[in-house]
């Protein structure tokens, strides 16, 4: 167990690279009740949203779900999120459990002036996910989504209803952290224990098994994704993390950030996320510098050992100059050895479509 | 968890065993169980001279990389070659295949080995353990 922004979270089971290619092959079974659910509601609550955070909430249908980001006015990333819309005034947002109360502020404050409220329910939320490639067939013959969501097997990548799992209310939406298929399951914290019982029970013969902090992020990282505090942060626009995909200019109306983040845009961005394979069994961890030649070019922001590939990876952020170096000779400074290291393409795992 | 009674501790989770003036040294189990799986073990090379409490290597787990600290004065004579192959020996065995390093240390007025006089007992190094949580 370890402390994680005030929750005790499980960093492992037992062995966090045999809960990684879990995942990988089979499935693995997350209690993620950390995160933060900020339920924005009202007939002004897409609005709102618009006007908060950089994607189109408004745009997105009843049942679907984005990622997407909120940003200070200076264009730097306060959190990125996960968006559902639960109906046509009901969105629920998912912050980073570091980042809950600045969200859920930030929030409050933005949408002063909308008809919506915005609400932290965290305490009312357990989030339990089943992510890999046997999760579906896991959770179908315990899933019952509403009558007009269909079959959870058809349910879309990024979509959600409203359903039971196991008898137990839940919000079921197809999304993750993993790179796998998978699904994450909002339930009441006094159905966690059930429903988490069910599912390993039900999943056990096709492979399901607890997985902890640990793997979650060796698997995010495989798999390219950013985490808050490591590829993200205040000093960091979603342009130079390889997102700018998610600030929408051509929505209507304001947001906030929408002045920086232009600028940021236009100007093109001094440093890149890029990935990097690094040529030893030594890991290149958080904070170690990369070297072109001796001299620094950039900063690692997450490494691990790959549990899929087999070596060490890592992402980091290096100068446009380096970025644009293919195959240039890259190091990182592994306490004081120049380890070398290649540029590799995001992300470093896709899963079979 | 567990603790051999017949070995000597350290603070740093070092294990020793000692058969004459020749001492093996690992980590602990509980050691073990905080790192998480271990990928790679950067040990002392064949000859060097290592002293007691002092960094002589390196253990990288999935999460994290700590020193490896010596547990005793000495000239290290034999390193766990299978490490290089399997490190994740050190998760399985911590007190047998997973042995990290002998050091060859210098003998006390009876032959025996001359031991730094703060290494713990099982008893002491459980009790540290429990108090760590």
């Amino acid at each position: 167990m370890t402390s994680f922004a005030g929750w005790q979270m499980p960093l492992r089971y037992g062995s966090e690279t045999a809960e990684h290619l879990a995942v990988r092959r089979a499935a693995g079974l997350f209690d993620l009740s950390h995160m933060g659910e900020i339920a924005v509601t009202g007939p002004d609550a897409g609005a709102a949203l618009d006007y908060a955070l950089t994607g189109q909430a408004s745009a997105v249908p009843p049942g679907r779900a984005r990622y997407t980001m909120i940003c200070a006015e200076d264009g730097g990333v306060l959190d990125d999120l996960v968006v559902y819309r639960q109906g046509k005034q009901e969105f629920l947002v998912i912050a980073n459990a570091s980042n809950t109360a600045t969200v859920s502020g930030a929030l409050t404050d933005r949408a002063a002036g909308y008809d919506a409220a915005v609400v932290d329910a965290t305490q009312d939320y357990a989030l339990i996910a089943v992510q890999g490639p046997a999760a579906a067939g896991i959770l179908a013959p315990l899933v019952q989504l509403d009558p007009a969501a269909g079959e959870l097997g058809a349910m879309k990548y990024y979509a959600g209803a409203f359903g039971t799992v196991a008898g137990r209310e839940a919000w079921v939406a197809r999304t993750g952290y993993t790179g796998e298929d998978g699904f994450e399951l909002y339930c009441r914290p006094r159905d966690a224990e059930h429903v988490w019982t069910a599912l390993a029970a039900g999943g056990s013969g096709a492979g399901l098994v607890p997985a902890g902090l640990a793997a979650r992020d060796t698997l995010r990282l495989e798999a390219g994704m950013p985490l808050y505090g490591n590829e993200l942060g205040p000093d960091v626009t979603p342009f130079e993390a390889g997102l700018g995909r998610v600030v929408k200019f051509d929505k209507p109306g304001e947001f906030v950030g929408r002045e920086a983040l232009a600028a940021r845009a236009s100007a093109g961005s001094s440093r890149h996320l890029a990935g990097l394979t690094i040529a030893s069994r030594r890991v290149a961890r958080h904070g170690y510098p990369v070297l072109a030649d001796g001299r620094t070019c950039g900063t690692v922001t997450s490494g691990a050992p790959s549990p899929t590939l087999g070596v060490p990876i890592a992402m980091a952020y290096l100068d446009r100059q380096a970025a644009s170096l293919a195959g240039a000779a890259l190091a990182v400074d592994i306490r004081g050895e120049a380890v070398p290291a290649h540029l590799t393409d995001l992300p470093f795992y896709s899963r079979r479509r | 968890m567990s603790v051999p009674a017949e070995l000597h501790y350290t603070p740093e989770h070092e294990w020793v065993s000692v058969e004459g003036t020749s001492a093996s040294v690992g980590i602990t189990d509980y050691a073990a169980q905080q790192l998480g799986d271990v990928v790679f073990v950067s040990l002392p090379t064949p000859g060097a001279t290592v002293t007691a409490g002092e960094p002589c290597g390196e253990v990288e787990s999935v999460k994290s990389v700590s020193d490896l600290y010596s547990p005793v004065d000495g000239e290290v004579i034999e390193v766990n070659g299978e490490l290089e192959d399997d490190p994740s020996l050190v998760n399985a065995e911590p007190y047998a295949a997973g042995w990290m390093f002998r050091v060859r240390v210098a003998a006390d007025g009876n032959g025996d080995a001359a031991l730094p006089t703060d290494l713990l007992s099982a008893a002491e190094y459980e009790e540290l353990t429990k108090s760590a949580g």
